[in-house]
């Protein structure tokens, strides 16, 4: 697999996911914003976290007009995989390419620590549909937020790929760490759910000397995928 | 020599430098105490100049002889501290220390105060402190890998304290976390002595090649001069000497009960705001820098801005520097070269680069969107010589008018080597009087009171604040005795991982109860933090928060402390390789004086010389044996327990013995190294009950245990709660227990079996029986205790 | 009904970086002739329904409000519209 990771001046979170790419075997190239193009054979463009353009005026806001968001767009529309974690997701969020937006975590405070979400939709990134899984948040703007009839489309349309839960998997407001609608941690997007955003930090949680396993199995579902689509 | 300067216009003369510049001010008596500055060394800057300074002139010798920049107070005892060992590449004296960590590769790290501003306003005086720290560490060719952070604050029911926590936690966080620098822990605790003055010591770490290290040296006459980064506006104009400043009536107002409000009114020069995503551009933009091998010389502006990093990157390398002030990028209008030398924008370096390569230097600093100008060059006069165009503004956007003036001509030693040094007098303050400490009749309840502590629970509140895990490195998070962070090292495309743990530490009250024995005490407990989690110390970075030098009783703690660090560092064999003083830190107004607790803060680097070496605080699973390495008196003076029992601090404070310590700390890295140990905790702060209860409760899930503590002679509140130092708790596997014991022996260190871990999860106890006391607590209601121990001061 | 505006914007010559950020990214969009971004804050307090009977003491009220924790002095300033 092909992996492009996509870099904004400001994002900081780029050597977990590069690495983690790389232990699933994939080849990675850099791809600084002010290109135009992917490289050529590009399968997966993945956007890391951090602070693009230092989050100033709204999360992704600055980031979401860099040149080459047209070149991921259309990857994206031609159903090739796009992964947006945390400023990536919130990036994605606001150039459109995910419904919804990304606010300030209902307690107010910037929040690091682990916690549950439960695998909530089938797709191409997603481990086994009902799965727990154990990942690292860190953010203080992850709270999701949309309207009802996109709500209810993504519920719909089974594109609700993660939310947050307690360790059994109980899906409650205690569970739920920044107030996000739904106790939505995840959603998927794109003609064939290609497209995947998500607030918790998978790439920080791919080796067990750094607490679990549990963040590469999104990565090893996407490699599955790719390979059996070609 | 055809820099873009000298194909300018040069100075008028080669004469005396122009009296004054609009906006300068006549000097006068009054002016020349308003820059904190003696008729004595007022007479001595005459003798240097062989003439009377211009203004601009007297504000550079203010801050490069404030202490904050000379150490004049306390450079004739800093003097004594071990700066020097095998590991060592670079000691004090750089813009941070570097020690070797194999491979070819080098931890490069320092720790600085940013007290003042951070009380003045906690947010961006926090985010300023973190990011001055981080350019201290990058300027040296080192990319950032880990930050630790080292906080006081005064009594938890004093009026500010909750808006300091938040703001200076949200602060430290606002800028960490944006740059991308894991914050891996800390250390804070309260005290009514830092109720006026509290304290924000900030720490960072980077990883070099070795064989790539830069130093601030303006080497190699003829030489260009970059400033790069943010523009300059009056940000923070004597920050420096106001670092050196203590809050009295003139600054507070009403003193204790002046509300925020009213202290922030009472400065004047603009408050510093930092930009974590300038930060973040530079820091690449640097790195990149580095690599293409394009600089001769790199400093930060931090305190004093252009004039320090000016000076010293010219002193260090014995040459002179010229510097034109109509190329200084700016944003504020009308600067004078006064406030244009003094200001301490923040996110700006100064770079010298190796001529003809200034194209290179501009078309990296245009990919990360920087500013980026030509500003003079180094000479060789061993002067520096300051140039600008009076009533020249750039931002007009026309020109500049008249002739080109010196505004400042000095020797650069003058205001380096050769800046006033102080031995101040000394006379030891009475002793405080021993406070007597009621014995435990309910240990159950003391316990749950010590945990729930805001100087002993949980910092999880704080820490959570971090991105403690960004980069994907953090093998031990906040909440063990040391974070580990594994580091990829790369050179030429290959990658070598390397494991580094960070620990920071200081418990003012043993330092009040003995300057020498507490400063002792925290270099103890810093590198017992290390071994405990299975590194080796490598390398101390100190930061020595005091009240006035100026008062004898101050300055003999200042004296002694430096010589207990020392003396434990030798006894340890970890050099101290950079740091940074704070003084004046205390209170004058109509109550009187009142000083913080001596506060000589130190941060350890360990190297784990490999991953199965590293060692977690908490129990591990049932049927471990536990066991209490090391042994101490059981004196109270000075604990958590004697300030829960009575509200004051007195002796008899427990003592430190080094020899034991150093068997200790040895035994404890074999048998990390060893792979026999399922867990080890430093007893501490709450004493050998708390060490257990954190044993228990910490981890990622509950362990109970079983543990009878040896029979003792003194009280039971002694033996639960006293905090001498040198004594680790270890659980191992049955398996492992004979050889444990074995090599406790063979090292000289006590060793007793004290119990055994019991059932792990929901239902897990904690049962200690000391002497006729007999407690039993679930782990989840040790845990329930840490975890309430600041929602007294933030809410829940 | 009346409502209260505070505008809080930082003091002038205090770095704003989130809008000089903007300003870079708005002239990397082809906008043309912005000099400056500086960015602030509006806050809208709602007053009731009560006619307000003492204007003057209103608007002191109000500044009290924005020193003492609307905006923060030390860098920041106000305005307030009523």
């Amino acid at each position: 697999m092909q992996a492009a990771v996509v870099l904004f001046p400001g994002l900081n979170a780029d050597a977990e996911m590069i690495r983690t790419l790389e232990l699933v075997g994939a080849k990675v190239t850099t791809v600084w914003h002010t290109s135009a193009a992917l490289p050529a054979g590009t399968d997966l463009v993945a956007i890391p976290g951090g602070f693009s353009y230092g989050d100033y005026l709204r999360c992704g806001a600055i980031a979401k007009v860099g040149p080459i968001m047209k070149a991921v767009a259309e990857h994206a529309e031609r159903g090739g995989y796009v992964l947006g974690v945390c400023n990536g997701f919130q990036i994605l969020t606001e150039c459109g390419l995910l419904p919804g937006a990304l606010t300030r975590n209902l307690h107010l405070r910037f929040e690091c620590r682990d916690v549950f979400v439960k695998v909530t939709a089938d797709g191409p990134f997603s481990p086994p549909s009902g799965e727990v899984l154990r990942l690292p948040i860190a953010h203080g703007e992850g709270r999701y937020q949309a309207s009802a009839e996109v709500l209810a489309r993504l519920a719909g349309e089974g594109q609700v790929a993660l939310r947050y839960c307690d360790e059994r998997g109980a899906v409650g407001e205690d569970a739920n760490p920044n107030g996000s609608v739904d106790n939505i941690a995840g959603i998927y997007g794109g003609p064939k759910k290609n497209v995947l955003g998500l607030m918790p930090h998978p790439e920080r949680m791919s080796e067990a000397c750094l607490g679990g396993t549990n963040g590469r199995e999104l990565f090893d579902a996407v490699v599955r995928a790719r390979r059996a689509a070609s | 020599m055809a820099t873009e300067l000298d194909a300018g216009r040069g100075p008028s003369s080669a004469g005396d430098p122009t009296p004054n510049f609009p906006g300068d001010l006549p000097i006068t008596p009054a002016v020349i105490k308003q820059h904190k500055l003696t008729a004595e060394e007022y007479g001595r800057i005459e003798g240097a100049l062989g003439r009377a300074p211009t203004y601009t002139e007297l504000g550079v010798f203010s801050v490069m002889w404030s202490e904050h920049c000379s150490y004049k107070s306390s450079r004739v005892h800093l003097k004594r501290l071990p700066t020097k060992g095998p590991r060592v590449i670079q000691g004090p004296g750089e813009n941070a220390g570097v020690v070797d960590i194999g491979d070819g590769f080098a931890a490069v790290f320092k720790m600085e105060s940013h007290n003042h501003p951070s009380f003045i306003e906690p947010y961006q005086g926090a985010a300023t402190g973190v990011g001055g720290i981080l350019r201290d560490v990058f300027t040296m060719g080192a990319r950032p890998i880990a930050g630790l952070n080292s906080l006081r604050f005064g009594r938890p029911d004093h009026p500010r304290t909750p808006e300091l926590l938040r703001g200076v936690v949200a602060g430290i966080g606002g800028y960490g976390n944006s740059i991308g620098v894991p914050t891996v822990g800390g250390e804070v605790q309260f005290d009514p002595s830092y109720d006026g003055n509290i304290l924000v010591n900030a720490f960072t770490c980077g990883v070099a090649r070795a064989d790539r290290i830069f130093y601030g040296r303006a080497a190699g006459v003829g030489n260009p001069i970059l400033y790069i980064g943010a523009k300059t506006g009056r940000d923070g104009i004597h920050g420096a000497t106001m670092a050196s400043d203590e809050f009295g009536e003139a600054k507070e107002g009403k003193g204790e009960l002046a509300t925020a409000s009213s202290i922030k009114k009472g400065v004047r020069s603009t408050m510093q705001v930092g930009d974590p995503f300038m930060g973040k551009l530079l820091i690449e933009a640097c790195l990149e820098l580095f690599a293409a091998g394009v600089l001769e010389g790199i400093q930060d502006m931090g305190a004093a801005g252009l004039t320090s990093s000016s000076v010293e990157m010219a002193g260090r390398a014995d040459n002179g520097l010229e510097l034109d002030l109509d190329k200084i990028p700016r944003r504020a209008r009308k600067m004078t070269p006064y406030e244009i030398l003094l200001s301490e924008s923040q996110e700006r370096m100064l770079l010298v680069a190796k001529r003809g390569r200034e194209d290179e230097v501009f078309a990296v600093c245009k990919k990360w969107d920087l500013d980026c100008a030509v500003v003079g060059r180094v000479t060789d006069t061993k002067r520096w010589v300051v140039t600008a165009t009076p009533g020249y503004d750039p931002l007009d956007g026309a020109p500049p008018r008249g002739e080109k003036r010196v505004c400042a001509d000095i020797p650069v030693a003058s205001l380096t080597d050769a800046a006033p040094v102080y031995d101040r007098p000394r006379k030891a303050a009475p002793p405080r009087a021993d406070v007597a400490v009621p014995d435990t009749t309910d240990p159950r309840a003391d316990l749950l009171a010590l945990l729930a502590s805001p100087n002993v629970g949980s910092r999880a509140w704080i820490w959570r604040q971090y991105d403690h895990i960004v980069r994907g490195g953090t093998v031990v998070r906040p909440g063990s005795d040391a974070a580990v962070v594994r580091v990829p090292c790369e050179r030429d495309g290959a990658v070598v991982m390397k494991h580094l743990a960070f620990a920071v530490d200081c418990n003012g009250r043993f330092v009040e109860l003995s300057a020498e024995d507490g400063a002792k005490m925290a270099i103890a407990e810093v590198c017992r933090n290390l071994v405990c989690s299975g590194a080796e110390p490598i390398g101390v970075t100190d930061c020595l928060n005091f009240a006035s030098p100026e008062d004898p009783g101050t300055m003999d703690q200042i004296a002694r402390a430096i010589d207990g660090l020392g003396e434990a560092c030798r006894a340890l064999d970890v050099p101290i390789v950079s740091g940074n003083v704070s003084l004046y830190n205390e209170t004058n107004d109509a109550a009187g004086r009142r000083p913080i607790l001596p506060t000589p803060t130190v941060a350890a680097v360990g190297l784990v010389r490999e991953p199965e070496d590293v060692v977690t605080q908490w129990f591990a699973r049932e049927g471990d044996v536990v066991v209490l390495l090391g042994e101490g008196d059981e004196a109270l003076g000075g604990s958590e327990y004697q300030a829960m029992k009575t509200g004051q601090l007195g002796g008899p404070a427990p003592r430190i013995d080094l020899a034991a310590e150093v068997r200790l700390q040895r035994l404890v890295l074999e048998l990390a190294r060893a792979h026999v140990l399922s867990s080890a905790h430093d007893a501490a702060d709450g004493g050998l009950a708390v060490a257990l209860a954190e044993c228990c409760c910490t981890g990622p899930s509950l362990v109970g245990a079983e543990i009878e503590l040896p029979a003792t002679t003194g009280s039971a509140a002694g033996a639960l709660f006293g905090e001498a130092p040198s004594r680790v708790v270890i659980s191992t596997g049955a398996a492992h227990e004979a050889d444990v014991l074995a090599r406790a022996k063979a090292a000289g260190v006590p060793a007793k079996v004290v119990g055994r871990t019991t059932a792990a999860g929901p239902g897990a106890t904690l049962s200690i029986r000391a002497g006729a006391h007999r407690l039993d607590v679930p782990a989840a209601d040790l845990r329930g205790a840490r975890e309430r121990c600041l929602s007294g001061i933030v809410g829940t | 009904m009346s409502k209260a505006t505070v505008l809080v914007r930082l003091k002038s010559e205090v770095l704003d970086p989130q809008g000089d950020a903007v300003k870079r990214a708005l002239d990397k969009l082809g906008f043309d002739g912005v000099r400056g971004v500086r960015i602030g804050k509006l806050i809208e307090i709602d007053l009731g329904d009560a006619p307000v009977a003492d204007p003057a003491a209103l608007k002191e009220r109000l500044a009290k409000m924005a020193d003492e924790m609307l905006a923060n002095p030390v860098i920041e300033d106000f305005e307030i519209v009523v």
